[in-house]
């Protein structure tokens, strides 16, 4: 395995790499970008989400944002709100998604990143919540309301875990803070390409590319675009620019419309892969 | 004494471990824009010169003092005496923080105002403020609370306002805060949100405090002057917590002065069926803040129950949980019935009808004074019962027909 130097709250050091690294690697030699799926773990229930996983995989997705249903998601539209709900319905908790993890984990190594509101992962405890997230073999985590500057006791138990913290910056993130917030991520930067709540949109946002170049300068750390990319037009257009995707909203609004059908592993693998087929990087 | 901290928040936006900024990164840039605008504001004479004047001619501050003389002759022990906040413009204390806000708005240049509200008086103190300054309003309001407080839907929608309802969660206040959030999350460059409570990220909670303060800061002089000395005992109700903050606050430094919060105890002690959240619950992180939240073992937030929309909430202004951590304030909850029990009492005794919210506060008067003869109370009337009057109807039969 080799070694390299990882950025994480304010210390730099040496460890062997993480599966979210492994994963940017094999991206760069192979020339392509990346697809981050996101799914909500438990919708439509528990049981179903280690098949799910696999068929986004399958589809071609690199990492997996595994969504800790949350009782008041604010940062998110209706479609991953509904998810939500109905995962929360079907007895979903921080423990039967570290469940899933683990059974994942018997059948693949894709990267995972936990991906919670900050309250029930507070109320897990973080020390806790970096042991057993580690345990059950996640890579790293993003807690959406955590900001940079009140990170500290989760930072720590990220590193002597060594969990990725993933942190997002988005247009309005002054350059000051996308300095501070890049030195404390791990993994891939999260940027968020437009104001607004989670959701598919049409079109991408015009102040998309400059945030990647914004980003750019300010680390060397994969750069994940996210929030309203749903189409293959979507990879194509950020291809050139971004080194990876985070599809969320268009998986789950597939996950809402065939509740519990057979097909449904079919119906994300084939959206996977078309989403896939447009992030070729062009040389 | 120490914890009467002038200074708090701290640059994090604290109260001890309390408060701070958990929102998404896209909106810390707006919430430092608002603190920015809000701290210039604060030293600019002709701000508070502004605010001052609408404050007298708009709202009809100061607003009264008085002494309940047959409600205390009939509990036969301290003294009660009410500050009158419900004499207000839109009646209740809501419009202190709603008109201050809506200068911060105009000082943005921001055009459209969002709000939440529960019990729609916050609502219709916003949608007021936007019709003086001809700013675009809309309110969100859990469908639930839009039933129990159509008037005040009415009222909002008469005042120009857009009224949208919230049938996510519990379809109450916090479901409203959420989608008040969602669209200022897309809205923010030409949008000010306009929060109402003393919760929320920095700088809400310092932001709100501030311009309800004008409350205790009135009657405290008031009080001195009418007796000589400083109350032995303040008495507010805390849903959010914005007008017993704007109560206590003033009075944080007179260390004999005692302070008592009073939440709503519901139907009972069982999760769900209260918003006693210094009682049932536990810290954790709502809607950008720090402080006591009703949630269960997986860190899900509980659904809450009160009689009065305005109390219904799972969470409570971080300043009220360290006060409450420093034995500053002690914080009580009363039952929907003795709350509506105090309605009939304080109407029959002195020709005020309270809003349901305030009746809490008056309850908890009423069991205490008994037992102390020779004390003054100061309770914060914050707001009057009109809106209420559907409810006392379903909850009242024997005065019907």
């Amino acid at each position: 395995m080799s070694e390299t130097v990882i950025l994480v709250g304010s210390t730099v050091r040496t460890k062997s790499m993480n599966r979210i690294d492994l994963a940017f690697e094999r991206l760069r030699r192979e020339n392509m970008r990346g697809l981050i799926a996101y799914l909500t773990a438990g919708d439509p229930s528990p049981d179903r989400t280690v098949e799910l996983v696999l068929a986004l995989e399958r589809g071609g997705a690199d990492i997996i944002e595994l969504g800790v249903p949350f009782s008041d998601p604010t940062a998110d539209g209706p479609v991953i709100q509904r998810a939500s709900d109905r995962a929360l319905k079907a007895g979903t908790t921080f423990v039967k998604v570290l469940d899933m993890i683990r059974e994942l984990r018997k059948r693949s190594q894709i990267p995972i990143v936990v991906f919670s509101y900050l309250n029930p992962i507070l109320r897990y405890g973080f020390e806790r919540f970096a042991t057993d997230a580690a345990a059950a073999g996640a890579d790293g985590a993003l807690l959406t309301d955590l900001n940079v500057e009140a990170a500290e006791p989760y930072l720590s138990e990220m590193q002597s875990h060594d969990l990725m913290p993933v942190f997002l910056v988005s247009q309005t993130t002054s350059p000051d803070r996308l300095q501070q917030v890049a030195k404390a991520s791990g993994g891939f930067l999260y940027l968020v390409s437009t104001a607004g709540v989670t959701g598919v949109r049409d079109t991408i946002a015009s102040g998309a590319l400059p945030l990647v170049e914004r980003a750019r300068a300010a680390t060397d750390l994969p750069l994940a675009l996210g929030f309203g990319l749903s189409k293959k037009e979507h990879m194509q257009a950020i291809a050139p620019y971004a080194d990876a995707a985070i599809v969320g909203s268009a998986f789950m609004r597939v996950v809402e419309e065939t509740q519990g059908a057979l097909d449904l592993p079919q119906r994300l693998e084939s959206l996977a892969a078309e989403l896939k087929s447009g992030l070729a990087a062009q040389s | 004494m120490a914890t009467a901290a002038p200074t708090l928040p701290d640059e994090l936006g604290r109260f001890g471990p309390y408060g701070g900024r958990y929102m998404p990164e896209i909106l810390v840039a707006p919430l430092e824009q608002l603190e920015a605008v809000y701290r210039e504001a604060k030293d600019d004479p002709a701000f508070h010169a502004e605010l001052a004047q609408l404050n007298k001619n708009f709202s009809g501050r100061p607003t009264a003092l008085y002494y309940c003389k047959r409600l205390s002759e009939q509990l036969g022990g301290a003294e009660i005496w009410l500050k009158r906040e419900d004499l207000l413009h839109t009646g209740a204390h809501k419009i202190n923080n709603s008109l201050g806000q809506a200068l911060l708005a105009r000082r943005m240049g921001k055009k459209r105002i969002i709000a939440e509200t529960g019990a729609g008086q916050h609502g219709v103190a916003t949608a007021t403020v936007c019709a003086l300054f001809g700013l675009e309003c809309r309110i969100y309001m859990g469908s639930e609370d839009m039933r129990r407080q159509s008037l005040n839907v009415f009222r909002m929608r008469l005042l120009g306002a857009e009224v949208v309802g919230v049938d996510t969660g519990s379809a109450t206040l916090k479901d409203a805060i959420s989608e008040a959030m969602r669209d200022w999350v897309a809205s923010f460059a030409e949008t000010h949100f306009l929060l109402g409570s003393a919760l929320g990220p920095h700088p809400y909670p310092m932001i709100v405090r501030d311009f309800q303060r004008v409350i205790g800061l009135e009657a405290r002089e008031q009080f001195l002057e009418a007796n000589g000395k400083l109350p032995d005992l303040l008495i507010a109700c805390v849903g959010g917590g914005s007008n017993s903050i704007g109560l206590f606050h003033p009075f944080l430094a007179d260390k004999d002065v005692r302070m008592v919060g009073v939440e709503a105890g519901g139907r009972g002690e069982k999760l769900g069926d209260h918003a006693a959240r210094f009682s049932g619950g536990a810290p954790g992180v709502l809607q950008g803040t720090y402080s006591y939240l009703l949630q269960d073992d997986d860190g899900q937030i509980a659904l809450t129950h009160s009689i009065s929309a305005g109390l219904d909430y799972a969470s409570v202004g971080p300043e009220h949980a360290w006060l409450r951590d420093q034995g500053r304030a002690e914080y009580v909850n009363c039952l929907d019935q003795d709350a509506l029990e105090a309605v009939r009492l304080l109407s029959r005794t002195e020709g005020i009808i309270p809003a349901m919210e305030s009746a809490h506060a008056i309850a908890e008067a009423v069991k205490r004074a008994p037992e102390a003869k020779g004390q003054k109370f100061l309770v914060n009337l914050s707001g009057r019962g009109d809106k209420d009057i559907g409810i006392f109807r379903e909850n009242m039969p024997d005065l019907e027909g």
